[in-house]
């Protein structure tokens, strides 16, 4: 599973405060390549705000989250790197797949262009070599080619969500961060884009960060799993570990709360 | 000096205070040392509503010396209704001497034209500007734009040009084209045509950008390069007729459609007035212009 011996990502007890209020505290974590690791929670128990500390989007109280860049070696998101190469490994080597895909698309622009953004980005200024792209990558989610020029607007939520995928895989990256990602669809194009999912991640060998209240999504796609309960983790260990002999009451809790089918 | 009949002494040079003139000054030096850089000032209100070019006149009453020669155009015509009511009001407030021709001014403040004629280095051309933020209708955010233009990331410029081909199957931008000024900053180089364009590239006069109510100054100093963005494989390319101009032939000026009467009759004249009316003085004539086709019009009267 590992193919180097080092981490990407490697987050020393985290704290975010809002205010007096803790979002999550204590975190530490080391993420491997080409591991996918699944957090797992009620509403309200820190994992978006976990989420949104470990992609850079805001800065914690306290802790160290460092990544493992291309160029150097470990190098700390706030401390070590300037705005601008944060932002720059947004939207290079770092993905970030939201639950809402209206909050990770374009809403105006066509597939084509929502696919080539990144790509426009990174300084691609050839009309066409962004165009076969796009359609190669329309392809890889499953959606015809003929829906290229199509905004997103006409889409439906599960089409729109595998478009968000595809725009945010364009550019190659490393790191996958998903927030809910199968959230509002319903329970067949759930399936559906789950395997699409876990297809795309073993064939380019990514690192995923995902988040989700759902066991069955974890289950199917992270190969570790983070319980979280009130921003503290309170379990963590290989998936099949903690889904089939979960240790803490609370995991025992929300493992026997699934619906038997 | 001429002793015009408009003049009216009450009013402070060039209508505006002298502090507040020195305030738009040092946004404009700001402006010049970083081209293409949108600086804020703090616009006044004028005597005209927003949108009649109160951020132009405003650069222009900072800039006005009573030795220049002003030249007013709207749409490259100097007799229609924002140009006159313009070149009034400097008249009338700063007593200047104004022209209609482009060679004779020092200062041309321009609603979306630059004139035909070539300029030189002791003219400087007065914008008035809309909207002066070329990325505002991709990103509503101020506080984002600025972040965009600080950091460089220009990728979300060129979404805009590839949807354009994508649904146009060219670059259907024909005005307000996002230019790179001096190799840094993406400009809107305000609503002109995009054929006037290649004539900002190391354009030997000053060329000033003024919105007045989003309250921004920009700029772009003589002898600067402007690039038109564009796509490896879809080049930028200016607007082409498959007319001349009808009044004085010109074949390679920014041409205006016409309509005639209500059966659809149209001609091409030239956008720049001045440019046209210099060329039928020498004689240039186009289609609807000849010499028997006057007599019998007038004959016909």
């Amino acid at each position: 599973m590992m193919g180097s011996s080092e981490a990407l990502l490697s987050v020393e007890n985290l704290t975010m405060m809002y205010g007096e209020r803790v979002g999550c505290q204590n975190i530490s974590f080391d993420l491997w390549p080409g591991e996918v690791l699944g957090i797992v929670g009620e509403s309200g128990s820190g994992k978006s705000t976990l989420l949104s500390c470990i992609s850079g989007q805001m800065e914690p109280t306290k802790g160290a989250i460092k990544y493992n860049t291309r160029a150097a070696d470990m190098r700390d998101l706030f401390e070590e790197l300037s705005e601008p190469e944060r932002r720059f490994l947004m939207r290079t080597d770092w993905a970030f797949v939201h639950q809402n895909p209206r909050d990770g698309l374009r809403m105006g622009v066509s597939a084509g262009a929502n696919i080539g953004e990144r790509l426009m980005a990174v300084g691609w200024r050839h009309y066409g070599n962004i165009r076969n792209t796009a359609t190669q990558w329309l392809d890889k989610v499953e959606i015809t080619d003929d829906r290229l020029d199509d905004l997103p607007t006409t889409f439906s939520g599960g089409m729109q969500q595998r478009l968000q995928i595809a725009r945010n895989l364009v550019t190659n990256p490393r790191l996958v961060f998903m927030d809910e990602p199968t959230g509002g669809l319903d329970v067949s194009v759930q399936a559906k884009l789950l395997d699409l999912l876990r297809g795309l991640v073993q064939d380019l060998g990514l690192s995923v960060v995902i988040v989700t209240h759902d066991l069955a999504v974890a289950r199917l796609l992270s190969h570790r799993l983070m319980v979280m309960q009130q921003g503290e983790v309170v379990e963590t260990g290989l998936t099949d570990q903690v889904l089939d002999d979960p240790q803490h009451p609370y995991t025992q809790l929300l493992v026997s709360s699934i619906l038997q089918a | 000096m001429s002793n015009n009949a408009l003049f009216k002494s009450e009013y402070n040079f060039a209508y505006l205070d002298e502090q507040t003139k020195r305030m738009i000054r040092r946004a404009i030096l700001k402006a010049v040392a970083i081209p293409g850089y949108q600086v804020p000032f703090a616009g006044r209100e004028m005597p005209m509503p927003y949108g009649w070019g109160t951020g132009g006149v405003q650069v222009s009453a900072a800039i006005l010396d009573p030795k220049d020669t002003l030249k007013v155009i709207d749409q490259g015509s100097d007799d229609t209704t924002n140009a006159v009511s313009i070149r009034q009001f400097f008249a009338k407030t700063a007593n200047v001497v104004t022209t209609e021709k482009t060679n004779a001014a020092t200062i041309i403040q321009t609603r979306h034209r630059i004139p035909e004629s070539p300029l030189s280095e002791n003219q400087i051309l007065v914008y008035q500007v809309p909207i002066p933020e070329p990325l505002r209708f991709l990103e509503p955010r101020e506080t984002e734009t600025r972040k965009m233009h600080a950091l460089e990331e220009y990728g979300l410029m060129h979404v805009k040009l590839y949807e354009d081909i994508s649904r146009h199957g060219h670059i259907a931008t024909t005005y307000a084209y996002p230019v790179k000024v001096d190799g840094r900053y993406v400009m809107d180089p305000s609503p002109t045509p995009k054929f006037d364009n290649p004539k900002m590239d190391m354009c030997p006069a000053l060329q000033l950008f003024g919105a007045g109510r989003e309250k921004r100054i920009y700029a772009i100093p003589p002898y600067t390069k402007v690039e038109s963005l564009d796509f490896e494989d879809h080049p930028f390319e200016i607007q082409k007729w498959e007319e001349n101009c009808a009044m004085c032939g010109a074949e390679e000026t920014f041409l205006d459609e016409v309509i005639l009467d209500d059966q659809g009759t149209h001609m091409f004249v030239c956008s720049d007035s001045d440019h046209c009316n210099s060329r039928q003085e020498k004689g240039f004539r186009g289609t609807a212009n000849q010499d028997d086709l006057v007599k019998a019009m007038e004959a016909a009267q």
